[in-house]
């Protein structure tokens, strides 16, 4: 009994999520930025009436991605807290993956991106991250910038 | 089966609405078993009863059925006055309610009424009904006559009753929301007027109750059951319409076609009222919540001992239906702390001089685009010494840490989970488990709590729910590429700031104040707070342009705060804020713009937390500009009589006045002092200093000190009489170079010296 998941390609690695977990997929919304959030937090859009947060992925799992466009695609997924929506470099198609070919993810992993793996998918020729949803969306609030001092100039959120 | 559940599910849905009145008509006979709203309350709850029963016949709940056929019988007997509706029988009347909700519990988990019986409390409900010759001899007699009043037994000790009146709760109070099909803005049924609340129901009420709760047919007549869900739907679809709407207005507003433009006005008019209508159809009394707590109080209260009174103010204030419903479990246990903890039982008040009798205050009311609800009582508030041992023994803070925490901050771990200052574990409270979900609660739907305690006064409680749901008119600003919406309730004025002049705002220790008729305000700039740092104009050398100060209310604090530029007022959808972000407290939520866009609404008290005006500096800096606020010209002088003079001090110089005996006053090579609290203070005779003769009459064995701040400390000024305290506009002043002395001023149309405190101590005597 194979799942499907929906991939996304980021910072040159293939990540997917379980389609079940995926609300829809967008194209670039410009973001209202909330000034003092963590520093993955994009800002928040209205999709359809719906607010919603976007999260810079590739910042939140610690990864560089030399991302050409300046208008990336996003994926919303469904959270416990809502819906969430992730900015990443290319969507890919939608697999269907043997559980079999999951494997926990190698220690050897940077550690950042290690806590938000829920396994390695083992495809032909290639390795695919499965990301753990509810993880990142924990990551969001535990990746705080310092508080800010109002008599001292703090970074700027951009 | 289905078909068999259903109707079960939607008994109980029935039922438990009609079971919170009960416990209100219980305790009011239990208060005035004689009273003249007893026979009414025995009437409801006889008549709910005995609808309950002929239900679970008819569903084929024999166990409930029985169960209630017995309690039935006694109110029969009850309310045909062939008994006495004694402590002990309202005492298993309320048991057999409580029962009869833990079969409802049954039913609704599982479709079934389940094994258990309640055989103790059916065989004791029946031994009530037994006639009683030791108490029941009169019922018969009393059934006839209302003048036997004035010599039946004192009611028995209420432990509990709704302050402001026990009258019973007039009408049902369905958990479901009444939608009145006749009227565009239904109000709910159960709202009471204070008036209402104060006198028993008229007697036109019972019956219409009666109708309602006895047969749900005649209720339906005038309302209808609405699935919230479906409300969640419309409010969401209505809060798409006014944006929708808003768009609309934008865009029609440079359009001439005259037909598109009425008709965009039609809609904005239809869509006001329809949000209104919709809203309201969400809105319920935050009595729902309440009505059950004076029951809580009473079990409680009875089990410890003590003795309880609950006043509730603000009972029709009403709150969005998933509110009412996400703060009953907190207040339920902040209610339980006060009566368990809080309240000192009879004997420990009497000593403590207080009523024995204590009192528990519910307040509600809006405030700012948001609730607050304060749970006061009158205990013996929190003992901080023991917060500050609990602290370290059970939350691991270091003792150091701890003692240099000042007070609220102390109160503020009360709220840490693990935290317990209960001496015993007891069932109702104590477990270490509560204060910590509290707040949770309370912060997953936005809101705040607080803790307030005087040591031996009291402790109160205080919430705060922002109306999540609502949609409130708002002010939107600039700051930067930023826009921003503050609500509008919390909003006092608009000042313009013209930042070319250099004195259109100070600096206090680098605190930007603007003088506002006079008084101090302080100012927070928004982009700094928000760590904007190149949008803030009131920062870097360069001033020019303009800005606007926003002044606003938030909980006890006035603040401006500095924006950019001000747009427009708007009505604005809230909408909450992911978790994560509403615990940056700077942002009440976000909504959507006309123009599609998403903007942040501004909390403002989140904003002066996060700049720093906590409450305790704004208190005091309140209590110090307080003579300042109200006429920024008027000053207070306090005037002393001195050797035949009259001299005056500024009054905000002025910390207390004192008598000492002359015993008391030491000698140093410094000069004269005297202990006082604890420390050292230095005397000046005013006379001496100024050198004048002293005063020829013999010297009392008392001294009169006017007690002065100074920047070193306290001083005192021995004087011969206190005249007065005036407070007036001076007009006029003269300086002087006699030194001790400021100059003169004319107060109450007499010229009188200014002593010069600084210049004063520092004369040799």
């Amino acid at each position: 009994m194979s799942h499907s998941f929906c991939t996304f390609e980021l910072a040159g690695e293939l990540f997917c999520v379980p389609v079940e977990a995926v609300q829809e997929v967008i194209r670039h919304h410009a973001a209202t930025p909330v000034p003092l959030s963590p520093p993955a937090v994009r800002g928040l859009i209205n999709l359809r009436g719906q607010i919603v947060v976007v999260v810079d992925l590739a910042r939140l799992l610690g990864i560089d991605t030399a991302r050409s466009d300046a208008e990336p695609p996003n994926i919303v997924v469904h959270t416990s807290d809502g819906p969430l929506s992730l900015e990443v470099d290319d969507i890919g198609d939608v697999l269907d993956v043997d559980p079999e070919a999951i494997e926990a993810p190698p220690p050897t992993m940077p550690s950042a991106l290690r806590r938000l793996t829920r396994g390695v998918c083992k495809l032909e020729g290639r390795l695919m991250i499965l990301l753990d949803v509810d993880r990142t969306l924990e990551r969001v609030g535990s990746d705080r910038p310092p508080p800010a001092d109002p008599l001292r100039p703090a970074p700027a959120v951009a | 089966m289905s078909e068999q559940d259903d109707l079960a599910r939607e008994l109980v849905a029935e039922v438990r609405e009609q079971l919170d009145p009960l416990d209100a008509d219980l305790m009011t006979l239990e208060a005035s078993p004689q009273g003249p709203s007893a026979s009414a309350a025995i009437a409801r709850v006889f008549r709910t009863i005995h609808s309950l029963k002929g239900t679970c016949g008819f569903l084929g709940f024999a166990r409930l059925e029985a169960l209630t056929h017995v309690g039935e019988s006694l109110l029969m007997l009850l309310r045909d006055g062939e008994r006495v509706p004694t402590p002990a029988r309202v005492d298993a009347l309320l048991q057999l309610v409580d029962a009869v909700r833990g079969f409802l519990d049954r039913i609704e988990a599982t479709g079934g009424e389940g094994e258990e019986g309640c055989d103790a409390l059916r065989s004791r409900l029946e031994a009530l009904a037994e006639l009683d010759p030791a108490v029941d001899a009169r019922a018969a007699g009393a059934a006839d006559a209302a003048s036997l009043d004035a010599d039946t037994p004192a009611p028995p000790t209420v432990a509990a009753s709704t302050g402001a009146g026990a009258a019973p709760a007039p009408a049902i109070t369905p958990a479901s929301v009444d939608a009145d099909p006749g009227d565009a803005l239904p109000t709910p049924v159960t709202e009471t007027t204070p008036a209402d609340r104060a006198s028993p129901p008229p007697p036109s009420a019972p019956p219409a109750v009666a109708e309602d709760g006895a047969t749900p047919l005649a209720a339906a007549r005038s309302t209808i059951r609405v699935d919230v869900q479906l409300l969640d739907t419309l409010m969401n679809l209505v809060s798409e319409l006014v944006l929708a709407r808003n768009q609309i207005l934008q865009n029609t507003d440079r359009h001439e076609k005259q037909a598109l433009t009425a008709a965009s006005q039609r809609l904005n008019l239809i869509t006001t009222e329809l949000q209104a209508g919709v809203m309201q159809t969400r809105m319920q009394p935050i009595d729902q919540v309440w009505s059950h707590l004076p029951r809580v109080v009473r079990d409680i209260a009875r089990s410890r001992g003590k003795l309880v009174r609950v006043v509730m103010e603000g009972r029709e204030t009403e709150l969005d239906k998933t509110i009412i419903e996400a703060i009953k479990d907190p207040l339920t246990h902040i209610v339980r702390n006060a009566v368990d903890h809080g309240i000192e039982d009879a004997f420990d008040r009497d000593v403590a001089g207080k009523p024995s009798s204590g009192t528990l205050r519910l307040r509600a009311f809006h405030d700012g685009g948001q609730v607050i609800v304060e749970v006061t009582d009158d205990g013996a508030g929190i003992d901080l010494a023991r917060v500050r041992e609990k602290a370290v023994a059970r939350l691991g803070r270091r003792p150091a840490e701890v003692a240099r925490m000042s007070d609220r901050e102390l109160l503020q771990l009360v709220f840490e989970p693990g935290f317990s200052t209960a001496e015993a574990v007891t069932n109702v409270s104590g477990r270490g488990v509560g204060m910590d979900v509290v707040r949770t609660n309370i912060e997953r739907i936005g809101g705040t709590v607080d803790l307030q305690s005087t040591p031996g006064e009291g402790t109160e409680v205080r919430f705060k729910i922002p109306l999540t749901l609502a949609i409130i008119p708002a002010l939107l600003v600039n700051c930067g590429a930023h826009r921003f919406a503050v609500p509008q309730a919390s909003l006092l004025e608009l000042v313009l700031l013209d930042l070319s002049d250099p004195a259109a705002f100070e600096r206090v220790a680098g605190a930007p104040v603007y003088r506002l008729r006079g008084a101090l305000l302080p100012l927070v700039s928004l982009a700094a707070v928000l760590g904007l740092e190149h949008d803030d104009p009131l920062a870097g050398g360069t001033r020019e342009g303009v800005a606007h100060i926003v002044v606003v209310q938030a909980d006890e604090q006035r603040f401006g705060l500095v924006v950019n530029d001000v747009l427009d007022t708007q009505e604005i959808v809230v909408k909450p804020l992911s978790h994560h972000l509403k615990g940056l407290g700077c942002y009440a939520g976000a909504t959507i713009m006309g123009d599609g866009e998403v903007a942040l609404i501004l909390d403002n008290l989140g904003l002066a937390e996060r700049a720093g005006l906590t409450s305790d500096v704004q208190t005091a800096a309140a209590d110090e500009q307080g003579p300042a606020a109200t006429d920024a010209r008027r000053e207070g002088f306090l005037l002393l009589g001195v050797a035949d003079h009259t001299v005056a001090v500024r009054l905000p110089d002025v910390a207390r006045l004192e008598t000492f005996s002359v015993t008391s006053i030491e000698r140093t090579m410094d000069g004269e002092v005297v202990q006082y609290r604890g420390d050292i203070l230095p005397l000046a005779r005013v006379d001496a200093r100024l050198g004048l003769p002293r005063k020829t009459a013999a010297p009392g064995p008392n001294v009169r000190v006017v007690v002065c701040r100074s920047e070193h400390g306290n001083v005192g000024l021995v004087v011969d009489t206190i005249l007065d305290v005036v407070e007036e506009h001076v007009e006029s002043r003269r300086t002087t170079r006699r030194p001790g002395l400021a100059g003169s001023a004319v107060l109450q149309g007499r010229v009188i010296d200014l002593l010069d405190l600084p210049a004063l101590f520092s004369l040799a005597a």
